[in-house]
Parts: structure tokens; sequence; C-alpha cells
């Protein structure tokens, strides 16, 4: 709209109006500049590191001095042709699809029965012990679980055993490990993500509930017709940005709860990075690894955006 | 109004069969989920308060039994935790306060409609929300910059957050009138002024709720700490964390007498719920008191994500 209008002005006009528009922002830019400034060199410096990925490092060269890798992506080829490769590619996706099938519906469950409850004591309650363990850090949540299920002195194992039962030793046998990742994220998780449900569904205007209610609505009803639409753009939303990191499992907890009996099903794309990268000192592989994860991350995104935007209409962008 | 408040409690003698079958199942369903949540961390507590040999024998299971504080006492005495405790407090208070006054700058100006521009610049922020240069070129950006056993790798990259830019701008521009803004650039106020004796006095809800999640992330997290920093003195409380609680790098020496082996393996036990009720109280005391800001952040961010 505002090209249309000038473009029917001079064009010396044009300039003078561009200069003094740049000029009257001056204390904008001024104080705009330090978070630029850090912005620049903390997050868009690294980009161009991405060039890594493309050359083979040399300490002594730098970044810049290291020359190109012969072919061009053969950081890329090694790491999709190693049988390794595969192994944290499916671990990924395993744990990340199995997170997120278990995690996501569960805050919508939540949010719903809480709006449904009468008494705002008990709701507020409940919601306030939910909401706890989003609070514990990382490695507080992975040492109790270390903790309870030990195998002599964890509570779980004194459970089983109290039951007549043979005690399991969890965390050294890989087979529970996804589950256990999993579901204590749920555990984690649950209250603080029903809170963008609870928001959305206190916008729902009363109105719609009575007229409901006078037409003879169930609860169920009530729920499946009124809530669950209302809630709906909100669920879409947060289903785009989860799926957009469909290949990319956090670092911090699947680390914390590596060990070697379970490393075959928990290496994942962030902990090999790490691995190759720091500890290997792998520079320009790792860098390729990271930058192949960003990538498939940012189509998964897309991709997900563009069908929701054709199935529904909501979408990020 | 009145009347819909009547018929409502009319309707709620008369509820349905179905709807008062639904309500037994989500409040037994809602009640055993709560039960889940909160019973690891009663009976954390309650052992952290036990005797040895009453957790060693499973005798705990609510309460704590042969109650005593031999545990925090040890704990207490830990120099390691003591200085994890420190350093936690000195990068978490850094990085809110810069994240703060990141988050102030880039709020306000990208709140601002006359600044030329602005698209770019909230452009050039939200870029990096999407896509980062990754773990090792940042690292080697640090090293190159000599910022390794430093505070700056853990304070200063990650301060102008985008998230929190979104919100402080969202809050900005939508509950601060322009008419404010107006009167004041009539009477002859700079551009600086307005930052200074309009927004920011008006921005305090906003500024708190990004305070908090900046500090509540900073002092749970320990990944930036445990790349950058190799020395144990500067170590904050995670990384201590990690190490006893996880690797069991723990000197007991002192605490136990070494009667055998299974009190020793008891007491490590029980040192390890003291030192988690230590490192977690903090925030699990305070949340009560600041949940309410908690909320309202979401509220705002899910109005323009």
């Amino acid at each position: 709209m505002t090209i249309n209008s000038k473009k029917i002005e001079s064009p010396a006009r044009n300039q003078s109006d561009f200069a003094r528009k740049v000029k009257r922002s001056i204390p904008y830019y001024v104080l705009i500049l330090v978070p630029l400034a850090v912005l620049l060199v903390f997050k868009y410096y690294p980009m161009y590191g991405i060039t890594l990925a493309f050359k083979d490092y040399r300490v002594s060269a730098g970044i810049t001095g290291s020359p190109w890798t012969q072919p061009l992506l053969r950081h890329f080829t090694r790491f999709l042709t190693a049988p390794s490769a595969v192994r944290v590619i499916t671990n990924t996706l395993a744990i990340s699809v199995y997170s997120l099938l278990a995690s996501f519906p569960v805050p919508i469950v939540l949010a719903i029965f809480l709006n449904e409850l009468r008494s705002n004591r008990m709701k507020k309650t409940i919601q306030m012990i939910t909401y706890m363990p989003y609070f514990i850090s990382t490695v507080v949540l992975v040492s109790m679980i270390i903790q309870f299920t030990d195998i002599s002195y964890g509570f779980v194992n004194q459970a089983i055993k109290s039951l007549g039962g043979q005690p399991i030793n969890f965390m050294g046998n890989k087979d529970y490990f996804r589950h256990i990742y999993v579901w204590t994220g749920v555990w984690q998780a649950t209250g603080y993500n029903a809170v963008v449900y609870l928001a959305a569904l206190s916008g729902v205007s009363q109105d719609m509930y009575d007229a409901a209610v006078v037409d003879g609505a169930s609860k169920v009803k009530r729920i499946l017709h009124i809530d669950l639409p209302s809630i709906a753009p909100t669920i879409i939303i947060l289903f785009i940005l989860n799926t957009g990191s469909i290949l990319s499992v956090g670092f911090e907890k699947i680390y914390l709860m590596q060990n070697n009996t379970n490393l075959s099903v928990s290496e994942v794309i962030s902990t090999y990075v790490y691995r190759m990268g720091l500890v290997n000192q792998n520079y320009s592989y790792s860098t390729a690894v990271g930058l192949f994860n960003a990538l498939v991350n940012g189509l998964m995104l897309i991709l997900c955006n563009a069908i929701a935007r054709r199935v529904s209409d909501v979408g990020l962008w | 109004m009145q009347n819909l408040r009547v018929n409502k409690r009319r309707n709620r003698v008369r509820q349905s069969a179905g709807d008062r079958v639904f309500d037994v199942i989500s409040i037994s369903l809602l009640l055993l989920f709560a039960v889940i949540v909160a019973y690891p961390l009663i009976y954390v507590v309650s052992a952290s308060f036990s005797s040895t040999d009453a957790v060693i024998a499973g005798e705990v299971w609510l309460y704590p039994v042969g109650p005593n504080v031999e545990a925090y006492k040890a704990v207490l005495d830990n120099a390691s935790i003591l200085t994890g405790y420190k350093n936690a407090f000195i990068y978490t208070g850094g990085a809110t306060l810069l994240t703060l006054l990141m988050t102030i700058l880039c709020g306000f100006t990208l709140s601002r409609k006359d600044f030329f521009g602005r698209n770019i610049f909230s452009g050039l922020i939200l870029f990096t929300m999407f896509f980062s240069g990754g773990l090792i070129p940042t690292y080697l950006l640090i090293r190159d910059l000599g910022m390794l056993n430093t505070i700056w790798p853990l304070i200063l990259p990650n301060s102008v957050w985008p998230w929190f830019v979104i919100l402080a701008r969202t809050y900005m521009s939508n509950s601060i009138p322009e008419e404010l803004y107006e009167s004041a650039s009539l009477d002859g106020c700079s551009v600086y002024g307005m930052l200074w004796y309009i927004t920011l006095p008006l921005s305090g809800a906003i500024l708190a709720v990004v305070a908090l999640y900046c500090a509540v992330g900073n002092w749970n997290s320990y990944f930036d700490a445990f790349i950058y920093l190799s020395k144990p003195e500067l170590y904050p409380l995670q990384v201590v964390l990690r190490n006893i609680l996880i690797l069991n790098s723990m000197d007991i020496g002192r605490v136990a007498d070494l009667r055998n082996m299974a009190t020793r393996q008891g007491m490590t036990n029980l040192l390890k719920y003291a030192i988690i009720v230590v490192s977690s109280a903090p925030l699990l005391i305070l949340y009560p008191f600041v949940q309410k800001h908690f909320v309202k952040g979401v509220m705002i961010g899910s109005v323009k994500g």
C-alpha cells in the first residue's frame, strides 16, 4: 500500500522521506545497538561457522583457512552411510514420536477436566500440584529416577518385593529406557503444558455453554462440540511446533540417563553431535550432523505448517 | 447476570445421570493424577528426614520414620555444594539482569510503530528462534574469544531470547495506550524519555514474568556450564549435583564412620535425598507465590505467538 502511494511522488521527495524516517528513528537504532551486537556475534557469526560442515577443520588455519572437502558433501555422505547413523536417527525418531504421542494429549485432557470442575479451590490446588514438577531441574529429575528404581533401596523395587515380585533393574535394562524417558517427561511437563489450553478455554464465552445446556447437551457433548473446537487452533499450532522438532531430542535429560547398557537405544543426534564434536574433537563432521538435523527440522516445520494451512486454515505463517 | 447464576445453580441440582457419571470419572482421574505427581516429591522429603536404617529397610512410605536431620547436616557441610549454590546465584542473577536489559531494549523499540525498519530487526531476532549455528561453531567462537572458564558464555549469548522479546513487545504494544506517547512527544519528550518514564513503569508485570522464567531456566540448566567450564570451583549447583547424584562422586568419608559397606551405601542414599531437597527447595517454596505470573506469561504469549 505504501509503495503505491509513493510511486506517485517524485524520486527526490522519496529520498528525503527515507532520510527523514531514518533520522527520526536514530534513538531506536541506538537502543537496539547492543542487543543487535550480541545477536550478530553470538548467533549470526556461528551461522557462518556452519561452513565447517563442508571443510576439513585445521586448528592452525581456523574456520576460514581450512580447506574445502573433496567432494563437498563428504561429511554428510559419511554420516548417512555409516551404520551408526541409521541407529542414531531411528533412536531419535522413535523417542520423539513416542514422546509426542504420549505427552501431547495428556495436557489437553487435564485442561478440559480442570475446566469442568465446579469447585474453584480444587481446581487451583490440582493445577498447583501438577505444575510443581516443572520447577525440578533435569539433573534432579534423573537422579530421582535412578534413586527410585535402585535395585535394592529404590521404593519402586521395594514395592515390587513387598508384593512378592522380583526386583527389576530398570536403568540397567535398555528395554525400559524409552518408557522411562517418555513417561517421566509426561510426569514433569503435563501441568505446565496444560496452562496454555486452560488459558484458551477460559476465553470460551459462557453464553455458548448456557445455550448448550438449554438445548439439553450433556457434559461430554459440550466438551466435544464447544471446548475442543474452541481450543483447536491452539492444539494445531502447538502440534506444528512440536513436529518441527521431531528430529531433535533435547540433550540435557537423555545425556544424563545414558549408560553403557542403554547406549544402543539412547544415543540420539544431539548426544552424538556432542560426542563426535567436543569429546572426539571431530569438529567438521559433528557440524555436518548438526546441520543435517537442523535442515530436517526446518523442512518438517514447513511441511506441517503447509498441511495445517491446507486442512484447517490455522498456521504459524 | 443474576438470572444466569440462578439458572446455573438450578442446573447443578438437576444434573443428568450421564453428567454425574462424567463428574465421578473426571474427578477421580484428576485426583489420581495429582497423587501420581505429588507422591515422588513427598517421598523424597520424607526419606531425607528419615533414619538410614528405615530407608534401607523400606519402611518409609509416606511420612519420615525415625525423624532426624543428620543428612542435612552432612549436606550443609559439603563445600562443593555451597560453592555450587554461590556460583548458581551469581550466574542466574547475571543472566537474569542481562536478559531483562536486552528484553526491555528490544521489546520497547519493536513495539514502536515509528521505528523505521523495525520489521527487519524483528525478523533478525525471530530467525534465531528457528535456526542456529549449532553446537560446534558456537563452541569454537567462545573458545576463540577466550571466554572458556568465564561467566560470559553462561549469561551473554542467550540474553536476547526471542520468546521473551515477543512477550515484551506484545505486552508493551497492547497495554500501553499510544496516546501516552503522543502527548509526551508533544511535550518534547525524547524517545529515551518515553522508554524511561512511560514504558518502564508500565511494564512491571511483564518484566516480572520474564525475570521469573529466565531465573528458573538458568537455575535449572547445566548444559552451558557443562560445556564451557572445566574448573570445579566455577561449577554452578546443577553441575555439582550431576557429579554427586548421577556420577556418584561423593566424598562422605567424614560423615559415615564406615561401620560397614551397607551403612555407607545407605548413608549415601539418604544424603542424595537430602541434596535433592536442598537444591530444589528454593524454587518450590517460591513457586506458590509467583504462580500467577507464570500463568500470565503463558496467557500473553498465547495471544500472539
